[in-house]
């Protein structure tokens, strides 16, 4: 039982930030909060890839000793795609045991993609200080509200003044 | 016809047309943001937008005289599980066909409304932003490589969002409106993220056709079901599934004119485009999670929709969110055609989204030019325009009844497919819902068109002017598509089926 769990402590962790991160985007009405809760949940994603791209016993994923490419094909290979990987070793002839790279990659893109979304969100955040004085986001809905119900009755108004006529 | 396209392209053009396709406007967004004057960028995003049209006519011409019904692209040649693969097949061709021809239509609409919307200094970067949409929507169309779906589908969000927010001008609740756009749009394509994670630990591949190949022997794995739940969930924010539509409204409501055409004709569509991909290439929708999922939560929801977002529309006074209400209608009955799981019924889903597109964005198009000329989007402000501005307002209304699903219109060829796909697996239930769904949308369409050609002008600003000859031609282009092809469907619905076919894996479809 502790044994199942502790094995998997990294997941734990994961989790834990990943809900701390949901609940503070939807218990927040501080629009800054809000976003950075929204950080931090995509900050648990990028952990779980890179959770996911650990080899036990793995290396840093740099090809080295036996398993350097050789060849002269090798030479010419690095502007083509399809030539290269027709001269790397395949997994199955590697003699060294690495860590998988690829989630590390993807984790870039995304951290990349996370810091225009919050670049965004917080541009959005300032505008609407702006507009409305505040970054509370309940301030802004009852604000919201008003204009909704004096466009109501500025439109029950209007039905009225037609009527007789 | 799709001969004649491959003999005038160019051998470059036939062998590059899928990465072309994404190329170009990427390239130039750019540049346009570093031009000088609006009116350039204008041209810029018209050239790229007509570029991308011209290639994904050139890619659905290869697709339908090529041997196999698919192209398969290596990006740097790099031979496709290990590298990322643009892949093109009759469902995505389709899709490709639809948004570079809305983005097409909705270039040369916008400079009107977007003069008159957005402070001159910002043209520029309005056209920028509208270009990159493009990418994303197209991109999540094109690419065969999961992981890549993700990037453009974030590339079409963040400039969606930057662009919902330049409503301001008109009217400040735009910024919230964006605001709750961002965070929803960002936890869903994060769930879908997770979920992807989760197939690449299962599976070791991010390829979609590795994937689906892959796939079905895992099928009692708990992380390949984990992963198809938060995927599932992730596409449906980001397609505003009811209950999950709630960032929609306002944000369609309040973003300028020339974005809410844009984003009425395309943005859902990507999604449930990426939706369709997974439920039914991606994943075996024989395995009974996929069946399960597709019978006891699409089809819910998406009766849920059709019958909850309808009754939600009719009480709508504003016209833009009404018809933004009706938007998320529309999903539900797109959603149900997929939920079916048969050629039919995603043949019918997918017919019904083109021709979603097609109407919502003439409806959008008039509300537009209407509201640059006569202001206000209140029912009663659009009193006697029937008799103002007579030739936008047919054009409205022409879309209107094709939303209804009156016959002759796109909108009743759509149903009746939709209707028969239902009648096929024997379920009147739904065949009901869609009944009730176009008499809501009776009564919710009903009350503009009374108000406009039934009712007096109340309006004093302009006694009587059309909206500008640079609306009125799209409008009319989008309204003439929705007779002609509601008179004569078997053009549309062949092209719809074929994609139903390649989504399901049926005939010759990989």
């Amino acid at each position: 039982m502790w044994e199942f769990i502790l094995e998997r402590a990294n997941y734990w962790a994961i989790i834990g930030l990943m809900m701390v991160g949901l609940y503070v985007v939807f218990s927040s009405e501080n629009l800054i909060k809000r976003m950075v809760g929204l950080s931090v949940f995509q900050t648990s994603i990028c952990l779980f890839y890179v959770t996911l791209g650990k080899v036990t016993g793995g290396t840093a994923p740099v090809l080295f000793g036996p398993d350097t490419p050789k060849g002269e094909a090798y030479a010419g290979a690095e502007t083509d795609g399809a030539l290269l990987a027709a001269t790397t070793p395949g997994p199955a002839e590697l003699v060294n045991l690495y860590s998988n790279p690829l989630p590390h990659v993807l984790m870039l893109t995304a951290i990349v993609v996370g810091v225009a979304t919050l670049s965004v969100g917080l541009a959005l955040v300032v505008r609407i200080r702006e507009a409305y004085g505040t970054i509370e986001d309940n301030e802004v809905r009852d604000m919201d509200l008003d204009v909704a119900r004096l466009e109501a009755i500025a439109a029950a108004r209007h039905d009225k003044s037609e009527a007789p006529a | 016809m799709m001969n004649a396209i491959l003999a005038l392209a160019p051998a470059w053009a036939e062998a590059h047309a899928p990465v072309l396709l994404i190329m170009v406007p990427l390239m130039l967004a750019p540049i346009m943001a570093m031009l000088p004057n609006g009116r350039l960028a204008w041209f810029t995003a018209i050239f790229a937008a007509a570029a991308a049209f011209v290639f994904a006519l050139i890619v659905q011409a290869l697709i339908m005289t090529g041997p196999t019904g698919n192209i398969s692209y290596a990006i740097g040649r790099w031979p496709p599980p290990l590298g990322i693969e643009f892949r093109v097949d009759a469902l995505s061709s389709l899709l490709l066909l639809l948004i570079t021809f809305m983005s097409l239509l909705t270039a040369i609409f916008s400079w009107p409304t977007i003069k008159a919307e957005i402070r001159p200094a910002k043209h520029a970067m309005v056209y920028c932003a509208l270009t990159l949409c493009l990418v994303g929507f197209a991109g999540v169309a094109v690419t065969g490589d999961a992981f890549n779906l993700f990037v453009f589908l974030e590339i079409c969000s963040i400039s969606a969002y930057v662009l919902v927010a330049l409503g301001e001008r008109r009217d400040r609740r735009a910024l919230p409106a964006a605001f709750n756009y961002l965070i929803m749009g960002t936890i869903g394509a994060s769930f879908y993220i997770i979920g992807i994670g989760f197939l690449y630990a299962a599976t070791g591949t991010l390829n979609m056709a590795d994937l689906a190949s892959k796939l079905p022997a895992l099928s009692d794995s708990r992380a390949v079901q984990a992963g198809f739940a938060f995927i599932l969930i992730g596409l449906a924010l980001k397609s505003a599934m009811w209950p999950m539509h709630f960032w929609l409204p306002n944000a369609y409501a309040f973003a300028p004119s020339a974005v809410t055409v844009l984003l009425a004709a395309t943005a859902t569509k990507a999604a449930i485009y990426a939706l369709a991909r997974f439920l039914f290439t991606v994943f075996d929708p024989e395995a009974p999670f996929v069946a399960m999922s597709l019978d006891y939560v699409l089809m819910p929801l998406a009766l849920a929709a059709i019958l909850i977002a309808s009754v939600q529309a009719t009480f709508q006074t504003n016209v833009r969110r009404m018809l933004a209400y009706s938007s998320v209608a529309q999903v539900g009955y797109m959603l149900l055609g997929l939920s079916l799981a048969t050629v039919a019924g995603v043949s019918a889903g997918l017919f019904h989204l083109t021709a979603h597109a097609l109407m919502k964005g003439a409806l959008f198009m008039a509300v537009a030019g209407l509201v640059l000329t006569y202001e206000g989007t209140h029912i009663k402000d659009f009193s006697g325009l029937g008799r103002s501005a007579p030739w936008t307002m047919t054009g409205f209304a022409i879309a209107a009844l094709s939303l209804i699903g009156v016959p002759l219109t796109l909108g009743f060829q759509t149903k009746l497919q939709l209707g028969r796909a239902l009648l096929e697996k024997g379920y009147l239930f739904g065949v009901a819902a869609v009944a009730i769904g176009s008499m809501l949308a009776i009564l919710y369409i009903g009350r503009i068109l009374v108000a406009a050609f039934f009712e007096p002008p109340v309006n004093p600003r302009k006694a009587r002017a059309e909206a500008p000859l640079l609306i009125l031609v799209p409008l009319w282009i989008l309204a003439l598509a929705n007779i002609y092809f509601g008179i004569d469907a078997n053009a549309l619905y062949a092209l719809s089926q074929a994609a139903g076919r390649a989504a399901l894996l049926v005939g010759g479809g990989s």
